[in-house]
């Protein structure tokens, strides 16, 4: 060991070893995404912190948090940014690829069959049920996702809720118009309530 | 489904501008998607609609799928890739940049404020997904009572959605729903 070398005890911060090279990213994120029915957040987590050790929970939560806030498809966010950190602009496009180009593969051959067989009545009658069992998924992760709002019964929260539900789903206004009045105004309204709040 | 070259450049902006109202994720746009391809552009019937997103629920994958089958259904494999890279495509950027941005400097409040400004808007975009969704699949009253029991075991259980999937698709196959 040169005696300029920094000193053993200072602890690794980063777990990994080794970052990852860029077939490696693109394995990872299309393993992981090939393995995520109906959500692939879990097993990203599970490979990126727990596997590999390529971040901390920490950094992971962090990263995840910063690309949920951020519109568009949090994953695909994730694994953009992801990559970034790794291994730049390259390291982007590995990560996004692995993640998206294999499920993209897996559904354009099923919308071939579909094309050519959906008027097959079985087959109708079979999504006709997925479809009804997904939706109620949906309904399950939409009032999950409520349930800490309306437990702190926060009057502004659900009021906003309430809102942007009746204007998109009852109303069914087109969406950027929608958000780009309730977005300030929420933002506006969230700021004002944290500062009468704090004392 | 003609596929030509001004089909794809509607894709390309249409599904690039949504990105960025996707708040919370591509689930939140579900109804603007709808509104998009059932009653504007008429790239789809309500029932096509339905059995895209059972299929791109069926599939692994991030929950975009749907993009890419609208994409498909519109201008084929090439509408389908185009449809979603515009999707990905102008967020990713964003993503790129707020995170090279942040790490700069974080000890800014707002981030927090704006989240928490967020989530409201997002969960009633997730809700307003939900109806609409439901108005496309459940047209038999067995059908609703499917639903139902979908979203009570999602809300109660840890059960991995994808046997909800398959069960509603053996219903479905049995001619039940």
């Amino acid at each position: 060991m040169p005696p300029d070398s920094p000193p053993a005890a200072i602890p690794d911060i980063h777990p990994a070893a080794e970052p990852p090279g860029l077939l490696e990213l693109f394995l990872a994120f299309a393993k992981v995404s090939l393995s995520g029915f109906g959500g692939v957040l879990v097993f990203a987590r599970r490979a990126i912190v727990e596997k590999y050790r390529w971040m901390t929970a920490d950094e992971f939560n962090e990263t995840y948090a910063l690309c949920h806030f951020l519109p568009g498809p949090n994953i695909c966010n994730l694994s953009v940014v992801f990559g970034a950190r790794i291994r730049g602009i390259p390291g982007s496009f590995a990560a996004f690829t692995g993640l998206v180009g294999p499920p993209v593969v897996i559904v354009s051959t099923l919308a071939m069959i579909y094309a050519r067989y959906g008027e097959i009545p079985a087959l109708q009658r079979t999504l006709a049920g997925i479809s009804c069992a997904a939706v109620g998924l949906v309904i399950g992760v939409a009032a999950r996702m409520m349930g800490p709002l309306l437990k702190r019964r926060d009057p502004v929260a659900i009021g906003f809720l309430v809102a942007v539900f009746a204007a998109i789903g009852l109303l069914r206004w087109p969406l950027p118009p929608v958000l780009l009045v309730a977005i300030p105004l929420s933002i506006a309204a969230t700021y004002a309530v944290r500062r009468k709040a704090a004392p | 489904m003609n596929g030509s070259l001004g089909d794809i450049w509607t894709l390309a902006w249409t599904f690039g501008l949504l990105s960025l109202f996707a708040i919370g994720g591509a689930a939140s746009a579900i109804p603007e998607m709808n509104r998009i391809a059932v009653d504007l552009h008429h790239w789809m019937t309500d029932a096509q609609f339905a059995d895209a997103f059972a299929i791109s629920q069926l599939s692994p994958g991030p929950n975009i799928l749907i993009v890419t089958l609208i994409g498909y259904q519109v201008a084929g494999v090439a509408g389908g890739l185009v449809a979603t890279l515009a999707m990905c495509g102008p967020t990713a950027v964003v993503a790129y940049n707020v995170s090279g941005l942040l790490q700069r400097s974080s000890q800014s409040k707002w981030p927090a404020i704006i989240q928490a400004a967020l989530v409201p808007l997002s969960i009633g975009l997730m809700s307003a997904s939900a109806l609409v969704l439901a108005q496309a699949a459940d047209r038999t009253w067995l059908a609703v009572v499917l639903t139902a029991t979908a979203a009570i075991l999602t809300l109660a259980t840890r059960l991995n959605p994808l046997w909800l999937l398959l069960a509603g698709g053996c219903l479905g196959f049995a001619g039940v729903v």
